[in-house]
């Protein structure tokens, strides 16, 4: 059999993808055996100009990791699109949005005043900040068109499947790695993870779920046996899909939801909302009110990592 | 013309639907705004369902219960007292009035009430106008 032709492509992310690709360890020899590595920024060498030199449908494989939120991440995700068979939204971002898709409760104009005329650390008196074209004695200078709206990558392209997490775990990664070595891909539009939500799969002692106080992480040092939403921490295990190897779970922290929703479920964070209020024991105004304090900061909160798949997708301008 | 916005009332079945139907049969005049959507329960009203109206073009969101205590399934319409208050809090991160979601009791005996309640309803909404997209700066992103 020919060697696959495999591409990974680091997008508006932090790079902990990139990163959580090699930490399939020695396996990485088992993909450099089935897969020539034609694209991949972190690793090689390989140029913008030698993927458009390629032909179309020419490689097996893209590992798309991260959100769109540039004109430039669009060129290169159409780009990539038009040159691979297979495309894989990798990683919360591409498949939700992931964190960057916080900035979706901002706008460009806020984005920048914020980034680099308000942050504390910043010394820029001259009020500098990027302009897409900028003319300069020699010509004209041109940076990519930053978006008001972060978009996942399915919103972009046409993607085949959905490898959550952030980052994706090992585990997952592997059986990726096994499908292609193997040919047996499972029918496009699969969520490469679990059909069950995490509490499901979670084997924390659950008894009644009834709470007066929501702790924030740091307030506490939850029992490692019992269920951290029954303690109090805002636990997103019944609005989040599972697969991930409840990571967070066995480290005693609570889920924050990278895995996105379960199936079924369009909006994570109106599901987790609806789960909150439900186990909250409050009956009158001023218990609500006490439950509204304690809720910081609900949109974020909740949507952590999806919300350019949230039914609002972004905030009203 | 004069803005008239849409609203997507949730009425629950054993109050608030029968305290709406009260207020036809005894003629009361209320603004044709609501769109009326019987519910068993207001705890039924999954914090989704609020926001597909809003994503569907709807300007508010009413939701009706029975008065605290008077429940048919007991506490529905706590849960749904305490979900709709988080919920307003969340909708205005989004930018989004939280008076665009309004939850009320209305008793079956309370047509009066459920024709007050709409009609301040609209009136509130007329004043906010209409919850658009359009007039968004968007940077139009070519997709």
């Amino acid at each position: 059999m020919a060697k696959l032709k495999l591409a990974v492509y680091w997008s508006a992310s932090c790079g902990g993808c990139d990163v959580a690709i090699l930490d399939i360890a020695e396996r990485i020899l088992d993909v450099v055996a089935i897969a020539d590595i034609v694209f991949w920024p972190l690793a090689t060498d390989f140029k913008y100009k030698d993927v458009e030199a390629m032909a179309d449908n020419s490689i097996d494989v893209c590992l798309f990791n991260g959100a769109v939120r540039n004109s430039e991440q669009e060129h290169i995700a159409r780009l990539l699109r038009a040159k691979s068979k297979t495309m894989v939204a990798y990683g919360s971002c591409a498949c939700f949005g992931g964190i960057p898709s916080l900035g979706n409760f901002n706008c460009r104009a806020e984005t920048f005043q914020r980034a680099y005329i308000e942050a504390p650390t910043n010394v820029n008196t001259d009020h500098v900040s990027p302009q897409t074209l900028t003319k300069v004695p020699e010509g004209e200078l041109e940076l990519p068109d930053y978006w008001d709206t972060v978009l996942a990558l399915h919103q972009v392209v046409a993607v085949e499947y959905f490898l959550p997490g952030c980052p994706p775990p090992v585990e997952l990664t592997n059986k990726v790695v096994d499908a292609l070595a193997s040919g047996e891909l499972p029918p496009p539009g699969t969520i490469i993870a679990s059909d069950k939500s995490l509490c499901e799969e979670c084997d924390r002692i659950k008894e009644d779920k009834k709470i007066t106080r929501i702790y924030r992480p740091h307030q506490i040092i939850p029992d490692p046996k019992r269920c951290l939403l029954e303690l109090g921490l805002i636990c997103m295990g019944p609005a989040t899909r599972g697969g991930c190897g409840q990571r967070c779970i066995k480290a005693n922290m609570p889920c924050r939801g990278c895995f996105g929703p379960p199936p079924g479920i369009i909006d994570q964070g109106a599901k987790m909302l609806s789960a909150l209020a439900s186990i909250y024991e409050a009956n009158d105004e001023e218990s609500i009110a006490k439950m509204l304090a304690e809720v910081v900061d609900p949109a974020g909160t909740f949507n952590r990592f999806v919300m350019s798949t949230s039914m609002l997708q972004r905030k009203h301008l | 013309m004069n803005f008239e916005p849409k609203i997507v009332g949730f009425l629950c079945n054993w109050c608030a639907y029968r305290g709406a139907d009260l207020a036809g049969t005894s003629r009361m005049k209320s603004t044709p705004n609501v769109r009326a959507v019987r519910v068993m329960c207001s705890g039924r009203v999954d914090p989704q369902l609020v926001l597909k109206a809003f994503q569907l073009g709807a300007d508010g969101v009413l939701i009706l219960g029975c008065h605290p205590g008077d429940c048919h399934y007991v506490e529905g319409n706590y849960k749904a007292a305490r979900r709709i208050s988080l919920l307003k809090k969340m909708v205005a991160q989004f930018g989004i009035a939280d008076e665009r979601v309004h939850l009320d009791w209305v008793s079956a005996s309370e047509g009066e009430r459920f024709k007050n309640i709409v009609n301040e309803m609209t009136e509130r909404l007329r004043a906010l106008g209409p919850l658009s997209r359009q007039g968004a700066k968007y940077i139009l992103t070519g997709l």
